[in-house]
């Protein structure tokens, strides 16, 4: 087998892909997982408090363990971005973004999701200016600074705590009519005093010359602030998917068997990016369905390799 | 890789005669992480055209306030002191390098 040649090839190492990659590992397959940017969400995450044995340990933390679990379970990672795919003869073919090549015969896809912008204007323009998506970043530069928060989940609840403890007021402002997340999380941001919830709202533009001055909401309001902090969730990222034939659902997520197998022979899915675990989008369940695709894995190529034997 | 800090910034880069990028950065922000081994790479593309910096945006909070940098990775290009340009986010290697080309163009 050639250097770049590998058994399975792993794109995307969040948590599905470096649960995968650990497994791969330990069933000795050659295992590559490209990823320019790996720890996937998680990495942004403030606080992971239901991932099992971490009762409460930072995302970036977590995100660090499962990267050097994978890298002692012998799964290489490295630094690069898939720019295109392709099928020859039972191979695939991927370049990178650093202009190399590598092979495999089985490829897992676990590009996760995109965060999903606001869509309003001012946003890009005042992006780092006071615009922000990743709150465990960028919280204490609002430190006695006005902030908001859009978005009614978990990650939401968790950005408004987190600013609360710099900022000398949040502002919640949610589309929904109540917040959507863990009770417990909930909870931390209702019963805080810094932090005044508003339901049934949403943002319609953010203002400011050189930085962000103030937003206006759909009932007219306007607030005057220094901070806001998107956290409306995220859009499965299937490009890639789409290049190969692969599946996908018109909630834009690749279908999956239990086996976390596509419809495209050699093809795998796990994490965020699939129909997987009935779309319980978690930490623990991309690491299970990361593992289940490996364990496939491995057994379509021991398959493989008995067919071959036997036909000699 | 060139430090800054409130006892340097003049002579680094305020009265800087090369252009200046510096990395706003701080412990508690992964992509900044990520980002830092990308930055330092690229850092030997530019010898003598752009001089590579980082700023710790913990120990040095003034400065970054002074900036504006309310998000972070955040990678500010100076000439002659004064700010013409900014990069928000963490970006791989060759889409930085197009970024900071485009920029390089311009100045």
């Amino acid at each position: 087998m050639d250097e770049k040649e590998y058994d399975v090839i792993i794109v995307g190492a969040g948590v599905a892909g470096l649960s995968a990659g650990i497994y791969a590992g330990r069933y000795r397959l050659k295992t590559l997982i490209l990823d320019e940017m790996p720890g996937g969400v998680t990495k942004t995450a403030h606080l992971v408090e239901n991932y099992p044995g971490f009762e409460s340990i930072t995302g970036d933390e977590l995100a660090e363990k499962f990267k050097s679990h994978a890298e002692k379970s012998k799964a290489v990672i490295v630094n690069e971005n898939v720019v295109n795919i392709k099928k020859e003869d039972d191979k695939f073919i991927i370049s990178t973004n650093h202009l190399n090549e590598y092979k495999c015969s089985f490829l897992l896809i676990a590009t996760g999701s995109k965060r999903k912008r606001l869509g309003i204007m001012g946003e890009d323009r005042l992006y780092g200016r006071g615009i922000s998506y990743c709150a465990t970043c960028d919280a204490a530069f609002f430190k006695d600074k006005i902030a908001a928060v859009v978005g009614g989940g978990n990650s939401a609840s968790m950005a408004t705590v987190l600013l609360s403890e710099y900022a000398t007021k949040v502002y919640m402002i949610y589309r929904g009519p109540e917040l959507k997340g863990e009770p417990v999380w909930n909870q931390r941001v209702l019963n805080n005093p810094k932090i005044e919830v508003m339901f049934n709202t949403n943002v319609t533009e953010a203002m400011g010359l050189k930085k962000l001055e103030k937003i206006k909401l759909d009932n007219g309001r306007e607030i005057d602030l220094s901070g806001l902090f998107v956290e409306i969730g995220s859009m499965p990222a299937v490009e890639m998917a789409r290049v190969l034939g692969v599946e996908i659902t018109d909630k834009g997520l690749i279908k999956v068997t239990a086996e976390q197998r596509t419809n495209v022979e050699g093809v795998y899915a796990a994490g965020d990016v699939t129909t997987g675990s009935a779309g319980f989008q978690q930490i623990v369940t991309a690491a299970s369905e990361g593992s289940v695709a490996a364990y496939d894995i491995f057994k379509k190529k021991n398959m493989k390799s008995r067919t071959v034997q036997t036909n000699q | 890789m060139l430090n800054i800090t409130a006892s340097n910034i003049d002579k680094e880069v305020t009265n800087s005669t090369t252009p200046v990028i510096v990395d706003f950065w701080a412990s508690w922000c992964g992509p900044c992480k990520l980002l830092g081994p990308v930055f330092e790479e690229l850092s030997n593309e530019y010898t003598g055209k752009l001089k590579f910096a980082k700023l710790n945006t913990e120990e040095d909070g003034e400065l970054a306030e002074k900036f504006d940098i309310s998000g972070i990775p955040c990678m500010v290009v100076f000439k002659n002191g004064e700010e013409v340009d900014r990069i928000v986010g963490f970006a791989p290697k060759p889409a930085l390098k197009q970024k900071i080309d485009a920029i390089m163009k311009n100045i």
